[in-house]
């Protein structure tokens, strides 16, 4: 099963429900547990988890690359190009990395075979565990502009083909635009992380859009620092039939352990059976066996 | 005109109360005008209490459309998508509008020319009056491309008012991340105002935005908020800060009456006389010293 953990906000608490929701998995033991920081741009699930890091792969896209000797600067290519990352200026042709979205229509479409595609590194995947937990994130480099070629790149390497009886928790950027829509596909539900504040509210909206009109996936909510702000979360809940499936109080012990990168389940053991609660709720919603 | 963005790495961080609260601090010195480069999530507006005054669409990308009359099923298509936008079908394919990325290479291959690219309307874009300046805003459509472009858009409607009207600040409310909205919102900018917690992931998100603001040179400073909440990592934003040579403009306290202003609707500095707001007086004094040199 693949839960994708959201918000729309950022902040919200999206990777401390994820972290401890894995947590809580692996500790009884029955099921594989899997936790993938899709959050390319600031991925800090291994602040918590502090994985051993087995494995490590360049990613990016791949980029056109011009054979001067067999282009007769027709301008084939810059007039396919959807995205401005090619252009033929008298006896150059041109070439922008940070437009070129990696489709391959220039060199499908050069008439003279002259374009061949080369790998433009974006990021890195790293692939590991964190004790039981097999973990993987992705981290783009600074100054790059796309993240949702690293994330696709990611999911495809860490999220095992077969992957029943597994569950595989992915940890979303934050936002509603493209890099969230490539963290939810595929996920059989999305728990969203939302506060009950007037901010939290108008994302979650928004979140819930992506996740349940467009994508057409079940969507549960949780609400963090519960008891801060105002009722707005529940009225919308409840208006629309989402279900909350867990709530977490404003709690100074909770602020400080995430201040420091320790897990909650590891200060308040007692929100272990939380989360283990809130596992068997999303997998009786997504008609799985329920276990442990 | 200065320009002056405030980013975060990390979300949640409090990069739009504080825009509020410098919007409200600023107005009553100077001519402003705002712009929220948050397009996935704009929530400026929630504490500014708006009139829109112009609403405009947002062309996005076009999407690929098969025609199902036309379509010969023979595949051609799902083999050069990269994106795997394309359903294959029994008698005919079909494409997944999400997933596409409007690169039109199945257009180009599709033997029947059964495939069309068919504009989207990705977006809108608004401008509004508040009683702090003109806001730019948008709203990005659940699960759309091309926020840095919107992101584009809002700011370029932005500073051409500003420089139109003889503004002397744009003030630019950023999206979390350092990809490809956060260096829209930061391009041209004079300055970037970096809001920091003082937690593991905000010191970690920090240094990524801070190298990403150093890659463009743009000149930053920090802001920690909620500072209380661990004084032995706000101690590390410090001595991080100070090794970098980046002036901390103010360390805002935890204080419950940020979040009482935000569900009001209002400015923290409008709503309370408390710690955040005496200190975000401090970081706007700062702020206003560093951009006018």
């Amino acid at each position: 099963m693949i839960i994708t953990v959201a918000s729309g906000k950022g902040g919200t608490g999206k990777t401390t429900v994820a972290v401890n929701l894995g947590l809580a998995l692996a500790r009884e033991g029955q099921l594989p547990v899997h936790i993938i920081d899709c959050d390319v741009e600031e991925p800090n699930a291994a602040l918590f988890l502090h994985p051993t890091l087995k494995e490590s792969e360049e990613v990016g896209q791949l980029i056109p690359e011009v054979n001067l000797d067999l282009c007769t600067f027709c301008g084939r290519c810059a007039e396919v190009c959807q995205y401005s990352a090619i252009a033929v200026v008298a006896q150059r042709v041109l070439v922008f990395p940070e437009l070129c979205h990696g489709c391959g229509s220039c060199a499908l479409n050069c008439p003279e075979g002259a374009i061949s595609e080369k790998l433009d590194v974006m990021g890195v995947l790293e692939i590991g565990h964190a004790g039981p937990i097999a973990f993987a994130q992705g981290r783009m480099n600074v100054g790059e502009a796309m993240a949702v070629p690293i994330i696709r790149q990611l999911k495809r390497r860490a999220i095992p083909e077969d992957h029943d009886g597994r569950v595989i928790i992915l940890d979303a950027p934050p936002g509603t635009s493209c890099p969230v829509v490539e963290s939810m596909r595929g996920s059989d539900y999305v728990l969203m992380v939302t506060e009950p504040t007037p901010f939290g509210l108008h994302d979650l909206r928004l979140a819930v859009q992506v996740a349940r009109n467009e994508l057409g996936l079940p969507v549960g909510v949780v609400i963090n620092r519960e008891g801060i702000g105002d009722e707005g979360v529940d009225a919308y809940c409840e208006e629309e039939g989402i279900p909350i499936l867990m709530r977490i109080p404003l709690d100074r012990r909770i602020a400080e352990a995430y201040s420091e990168g320790i897990p909650m389940v590891e200060v308040l053991p007692e929100y272990r059976e939380a989360f283990l609660a809130l596992y068997r709720e999303i997998a009786q919603r997504v008609g799985m066996e329920v276990t442990p | 005109m200065k320009q002056l963005v405030i980013l975060s790495g990390k979300g949640g961080t409090g990069k739009t109360s504080i825009a509020a609260a410098l919007a409200h601090l600023a107005s009553s010195e100077m001519r402003l005008v705002l712009a929220d480069a948050d397009v996935d999530a704009a929530n400026l507006e929630l504490v500014l209490a708006p009139t829109r005054v112009e609403e405009h669409p947002f062309e996005g990308g076009a999407v690929a459309e098969i025609d199902p009359d036309e379509c010969l099923a023979c595949g051609i298509c799902e083999g050069v998508c990269r994106f795997d936008a394309i359903i294959p079908g029994e008698q005919s394919y079909q494409v997944d509008r999400l997933a596409c990325e409007g690169c039109a290479a199945c257009f180009y291959q599709c033997p029947k020319q059964a495939i069309r690219m068919v504009p989207q309307q990705a977006g809108e874009w608004y401008r509004s009056d508040t009683r702090f300046g003109p806001l730019f805003h948008a709203h990005l459509f659940a699960g759309q491309e091309n926020s840095g472009k919107l992101v584009t858009m809002v700011k370029q409607q932005a500073r051409l008012l500003a420089l139109d009207t003889d503004a002397d600040l744009l003030l630019v409310d950023g999206p979390p991340g350092i990809g490809c909205p956060v260096i829209s919102a930061s391009a041209g900018a004079d300055m970037a105002l970096l809001v920091a917690e003082p937690t593991i992931s905000g010191v970690h998100d920090l240094e990524r935005v801070l190298a990403t603001t150093d890659h463009f040179g743009i000149p930053a400073r920090v802001l920690i908020n909620k500072t209380d909440i661990n004084p032995a990592r706000a101690g590390d934003i410090e001595a991080f800060c100070q090794e970098r040579g980046i002036p901390i403009v103010g360390r805002i306290p935890y204080d419950t009456t940020v979040t009482e202003a935000m569900v009001n609707g209002q400015p923290i500095t409008a709503y309370a006389d408390g710690p955040a707001t005496e200190a975000l007086h401090l970081a706007w004094a700062h702020l206003r010293e560093a951009l006018r040199s």
